[in-house]
């Protein structure tokens, strides 16, 4: 029987598993160094602000392994020798495969600041991390101020945990505006207004110089390029990931920031295959990126590649381009491509509509020229994915997103209703004359 | 802000406190002309019970129920006993010996607590209510931002089966013993709602007029919670309206006037077989007895459960009924909210609960086929078994135990929907027109769950919402009584409870949207 061996066992190495035992016999092992079951990664923030605890963030009963017989190794691989088709681990014999699945995921990146190795330092990324805070921040006595690096999603997130507990946070953003490599002015703006009003001392276009280290070794403050120096108990260093893939150094596998796979997911060497954040393409699909350190994209290379491994090859062919987030209290998803100021494409356009009062809005992207809808950010109203992946494939006009924008909404029942306002802000910008359809179910789940 | 809490939660703890207490304090005497007066009202035949009350109680003074209901009950229990040996039966007192207890001390209580009534309903709800509401309204500041409030929840020992847990279900469990198989020890709190009871119905409360109404105010103070909590959450919000409105109305005040016109005391919205004993033959000879109003009651009883009840599962899923307008889902929304995460999750549990809440239909609608057979055919015995002995272990086990003791009681350890979960008869009921013939699902939204597991944890019925979710699977599950908080604590925006077609509401999928179209034909599409 042939032997598959997974390493990592996160959402991609996990979903590869489930769907190889879908459908086929194979025998399967996945080893981790960073927990004994499979955890939701984006599950862990809610552990330390005490909505979850960590058993509630496995999404699988620990006997469900067994009874689909995905053997489970807790260990780490130290190297691996593809001749013989052998993975070395840090104890005990090495581990025979027939193929091998590197999902090995990412870390968080260190830009080779001073200090960034002292105590009271870390990323927020992995389980050992979120133990590792448990300790150092248990609450206010213990941590007086931490203060966050980098502001991308793993930054926010680590804020509102340590606001959860009345932890003072200072959070250095390098960008002028909160994430605005990727959202454009207005939605920056206004999670720029939310993150103050959560009490998080933002400050905007700064960077870390330098962390100082008290008597014992510990942080004991930052120094900015601002020239402040600002004492803490805590420094979160939340400049983006990289992926993990140090232990492939001189095993042979072509790697660029990560491993390098075509679009069959499969590396330079026969039967071994990267997914997930690990993964590095080498060409852009589309708008993408090489690499994709996203929930979803994981989940759908693994998706793909169980197919290609039981014999069903199949290139990895992503479809339309989706995300969500949350920052605080503002709930954000995506659909399509809405770009930022800087990267957006010379004949893309953007309306953007936002609530007098609350903090909602939306920005739709279309083409200047023949007015194709291509994207849409939304914060505060929750969208239907498939109405917009069907709106996308079906190459509407940005027109008709907004005569049938009600059919998209899936927003709780009862909820203010917000498209009238968009699409009466819609036609006064451009002249229009469109009268927002009402919601049909017929339309809604036409495809059922 | 946080000062005032404490300063309330010390006011709720002195209210508390003193309600407590109750039970075992107070005077009692009873007087002759009392005596007299309940020997009439009752028609009472025993001389024997007679005169051992007379020699024994009457004109004495006792200092807490505890020393007057052993003389009471002895005196009943040896005097049925010689009755019964001397084949008297007419005279054997067929009132059981603690509600016999009840109504000696509720005609005895003559001291401070009896004389003051309105004083010391402002001792114990009165300062049980403004201490409560002081503790939960600085929350509108403290909570700050509008949004999912959860934070600290298992960090917290009284949510997270701390020692505050454990004293709260022993608090409760207690309080349940007393009011079913205790009354005499309620005495002292009906005194404190005679003024109410007196204003609505026309009589001094019993124990169950304590319940009703301490029920009302338990869930008005704990519904201004849920409306701070859930402020950003206009479902919530008007579901919680919708809930109370429906038990301090339809359970509490209706039923009440009701007798105060001479009518029965029926509430409208309680609907068999959670209503179990609609169907017994006192209830039924009770309403044919009532006239038009009790045909009417007869009729749409019947009705409620038969056409009422299916139909609007069918169009808006058995959440109109479970958790907008049920009196226990009430309780479980509101007093139980902060408790709702410990329901279990297993695969285990839920085969307990299918096991459980199916049997007690069974045995619910068992009974009353027994109950009507026995009433139309005028027999004690359906095949050899004795008709009233099925309705007592019923009455008892689901009615007493089951729905109240374990069914409030265990809110702290197994989550607030105990009962609902594993021992509902009308749950399982609805959840089978729900299962199979319902417009109502929880969509999920497409490929967008991150798995985090939020649904699964705050689910008050314990199913893995996550399970689905994960899957670009909608929620179809005949327990789910759509309370949608599943949907106000996801992140992401995935959870939308919704009525639409039936057709296509149940999407078994492998591969979720967002990856290659045409894979998720060869997939999905079997």
């Amino acid at each position: 029987m042939e032997t598959i061996v997974i390493i990592g066992n996160g959402i991609s190495g996990v979903t590869a598993a489930r769907h190889i035992r879908k459908l086929s016999d194979k025998r399967i092992v996945i080893i981790s160094a960073e927990s004994e079951y499979f955890f939701s990664r984006t599950a862990l923030m809610y552990v330390y602000m005490g909505h979850m605890k960590f058993e509630h963030t496995q999404p699988y009963e620990n006997w469900f392994w067994k009874k689909n017989r995905i053997e489970l190794v807790h260990g780490y691989v130290t190297t691996l020798d593809h001749k013989n088709k052998q993975l070395h681990l840090k104890e005990g014999e090495p581990l025979a495969y027939d193929k091998l699945i590197i999902a090995t995921g990412s870390k968080p990146n260190r830009f080779g600041w001073p200090g960034q190795d002292l105590k009271g330092v870390q990323g927020m990324y992995s389980k050992q991390e979120l133990e590792q805070l448990e300790k150092d921040a248990p609450d206010n006595e213990a941590c007086h101020r931490a203060v966050i690096v980098g502001g991308g999603l793993i930054g926010i997130e680590l804020a509102e945990m340590l606001r959860s507990r009345d932890i003072p946070v200072t959070f250095l953003v390098r960008e002028s505006s909160f994430w605005n490599g990727v959202l454009p002015e207005g939605e920056s703006q206004m999670i720029n207004e939310h993150i103050r009003e959560h009490h998080i001392d933002l400050r905007l276009s700064t960077n870390l110089v330098e962390i100082l280290a008290d008597e014992n070794g510990k942080a004991r403050a930052v120094v900015t390029d601002k020239g402040d120096t600002i004492e803490c108990n805590l420094v979160g260093l939340t400049a983006g990931v990289t992926p993990n893939v140090d232990f492939l150094k001189g095993s042979g596998i072509e790697l660029g920031r990560g491993v390098k796979v075509n679009r069959f997911l499969e590396t330079n060497i026969p039967d071994i295959y990267g997914i997930g954040d690990c993964a590095e393409q080498h060409e852009s699909i589309g708008n993408r990126r090489p690499i994709e350190a996203v929930w979803y994209t994981g989940r759908m290379m693994g998706e793909t590649l169980a197919q290609t491994i039981c014999g069903n090859k199949l290139e990895y062919k992503p479809g339309h381009w989706f995300n969500s987030a949350k920052f605080l209290d503002i709930e954000y998803q995506t659909y399509g491509w809405v770009f930022n100021d800087n990267a957006r494409k010379e004949y893309e356009e953007h309306f953007h509509w936002r609530h007098p009062k609350e903090k909602i809005c939306i920005t739709i992207s279309y083409h200047k020229e023949n007015r194709l809808f291509l994207g849409i950010n939304t914060f505060g109203i929750r969208m239907r994915h498939e109405i917009f992946d069907q709106w996308l494939s079906e190459e509407r006009s940005v027109d008709h997103v907004m005569e049938y924008l009600k059919d998209a909404n899936f927003d709780p029942e009862f909820y203010t209703q917000y498209e009238d306002a968009i699409v009466q802000s819609y036609n006064q910008q451009f002249g229009t004359t469109i009268q927002p359809r009402k919601k049909s179910w017929k339309r809604i789940f036409i495809k059922a | 802000m946080k000062t005032i809490k404490n300063i309330g939660l010390v006011i709720f703890l002195i209210g508390l406190g003193i309600f407590t207490a109750l039970p075992l304090i107070g005077t009692f005497s009873l007087s002759q002309s009392d005596f007299d007066q309940l020997v009439m009202d009752n028609n009472l035949k025993s001389e024997l019970f007679i005169s051992a009350i007379e020699q024994d109680v009457v004109g004495k003074q006792f200092e807490g129920m505890q020393s007057l209901s052993p003389i009471v009950s002895n005196a009943l229990d040896k005097a049925n006993t010689r009755h019964r040996k001397n084949k008297e039966y007419k005279k054997v007192i067929y009132i059981k010996q603690y509600d016999m207890a009840a109504m000696i001390g509720k005609r005895a209580g003559s001291g401070f607590i009896a004389k003051n009534k309105g004083l010391m309903w402002f001792l114990t709800f009165g300062l049980g209510i403004f201490g409560a509401l002081l503790y939960i309204l600085p929350n509108v500041v403290l909570l700050g931002q509008k949004g999912i409030k959860n934070d600290g929840i298992y960090l917290e020992n009284a949510t997270n089966r701390g020692w505050i847990a454990w004293l709260v279900f022993v608090s409760l469990v207690t309080f349940y013993l007393v009011l079913y198989f205790r009354p005499q020890f309620a005495v002292n709190w009906t005194y404190l709602v005679d003024p109410i009871s007196m204003e609505l119905s026309g009589n001094a409360a019993g124990h169950w007029f304590v319940y009703g109404f301490m029920y009302c105010v338990v869930m008005t103070v704990m519904a201004v919670r849920m409306y701070i909590k859930y402020r950003h959450n206009v479902y919530q919000m008007v579901r919680t309206t919708s809930v109370l409105f429906f038990q301090i109305v339809f359970a509490f005040l209706i039923p009440e006037i009701m007798v105060r016109l001479q009518m029965p005391y029926y509430d409208f919205k309680n609907a068999f077989p959670l209503d179990y004993d609609f169907f017994f033959q006192w209830n039924l000879r009770s309403l044919i007895n009532s006239g038009g109003i009790g045909l009417f009651i007869l009729v749409w009883g019947t009705v409620l459960t038969l056409v009422i009840v299916p139909v609007m599962v069918y169009f808006f899923g058995k959440r109109w009924y479970c958790s907008w307008v049920c009196g226990c889902g009430g309780l479980a929304e509101t007093l139980g909210d902060p408790y709702r995460q410990h329901s279990s999750k297993t695969l285990l549990s839920w085969k307990v609960e299918r096991w459980l809440v199916h049997g007690v239909l069974v045995f619910a609608v068992g009974m009353t086929l027994m109950t009507l057979y026995s009433f139309f055919s005028e027999t004690g015995t359906v095949l050899g078994i004795k008709t009233a002995s099925v309705q007592n272990s019923y009455s008892l086990l689901i009615g007493s135990f089951f729905a109240g003791v374990i069914g409030t009681g265990f809110y702290p350890i197994f989550g607030n929907r105990v009962w609902c979960r594993f021992g509902c008869p009308l749950a399982a009921y609805l959840g089978f027109v729900q299962r199979f013939k319902s417009r109502f699902r929880i969509t999920t939204n497409g490929g967008q769950c991150i798995s985090c597991g939020n649904c699964s944890t705050y689910c008050e019925q314990g199913i893995d919402v996550r399970a689905y979710a994960q899957k670009g699977e909608n929620i179809i599950r005949s327990s789910c009584v759509g309370c949608g908080i599943c949907s106000a604590v996801c992140p992401r925006g995935v959870l939308k409870l919704e009525n639409g077609p039936e057709k296509g509401r149940i999407n078994p999928t492998q591969v979720l949207l967002g990856n290659d179209v045409d894979l998720m034909h060869l997939v999905n599409d079997k």
